[in-house]
């Protein structure tokens, strides 16, 4: 056993260490392409990624998802296809810790969906022979993995905000 | 909460749906809902990052979404609760808008 070492550190220069053992690039490796391929396809999880802004006004709502719909998907691929392209990285700039952050979110939001996880399922113990149970220990460690960009990245800002 | 559950939250509206009448006056609100998916830190660190709000009033109103169901972020002119929103969403959390009642 060794001592936990934080895999996402934020460097003095401003930038962030990637510290992933191999057996979690590798784990990691392929979800970008899984997710790329998902949301080309119409699984209703997908509707996870986009509610609407108005609920109860279809026309508005029409409005804003013909606005807003394409730079979101794109968005989303451009997050996916930096997390791909620095996998094997061990060091992100800012903008590409950021496109983690994004994919990782947006794949456990799919993967939770999928799952349909519940804030219980996080305190139960999983069965064994739960055919979900790996999928569901991918989703713990993805948000394992995202609980530490988040704290790399939340030690930058200012405690006190910048003004509401 | 689940997913299901969030979808049909009930949201109280008192403009009839689809009217144009324009109520300058009346402020829009941009909602975040619960959700059993989005890590704690990551929504208080989303509501720091995009409205600049300090850790404590961040932390607050995460609170709020994951104890009492939703929290109101933001309370300001339509174009810019739509920027809002979307910024919400492009950071993957549940949010909607409606005009405060």
């Amino acid at each position: 056993m060794r001592p936990f070492q934080p895999r996402v550190r934020r460097t003095r220069r401003g930038d962030f260490q990637l510290r992933l053992p191999a057996a979690e690039r590798d784990l990691l490796r392929g979800l970008p392409g899984e997710l790329r391929a998902f949301l080309g396809g119409d699984d209703p999880a997908l509707a996870r990624l986009s509610p609407p802004a108005y609920q109860e006004d279809p026309a508005r709502e029409a409005e804003y998802r013909e606005m807003v719909g394409d730079e979101l998907a794109a968005s989303r691929r451009r997050s996916l296809q930096i997390m791909e392209s620095t996998i094997d990285a061990s060091r992100l700039d800012q903008e590409q810790v950021l496109a983690w952050l994004g994919a990782l979110n947006d794949l456990r939001l799919v993967l939770g969906t999928k799952l349909e996880v519940t804030e219980e399922m996080y305190e139960e113990e999983s069965s064994p022979s739960d055919p979900n149970a790996s999928a569901f220990a991918v989703f713990v460690y993805l948000g394992w993995l995202e609980e530490q960009i988040v704290e790399a990245l939340a030690s930058d800002l200012d405690p006190r905000g910048t003004g509401d | 909460m689940s997913v299901e559950t969030l979808t049909t939250a009930p949201v109280e509206t008192d403009r009839p749906s689809g009217s144009e009448v324009a109520v300058p006056d009346r402020p829009w609100i941009v909602i975040v809902w619960n959700d059993p998916i989005n890590l704690m830190s990551y929504v208080t660190y989303v509501f720091q990052k995009l409205f600049g709000y300090s850790r404590d009033k961040a932390t607050k109103l995460m609170l709020d979404v994951h104890h009492k169901g939703k929290a109101v972020v933001s309370s300001c002119p339509r174009e810019k609760a739509e920027f809002d929103t979307y910024r919400l969403h492009a950071h993957g959390l549940w949010a909607t808008m409606q005009h405060d009642s």
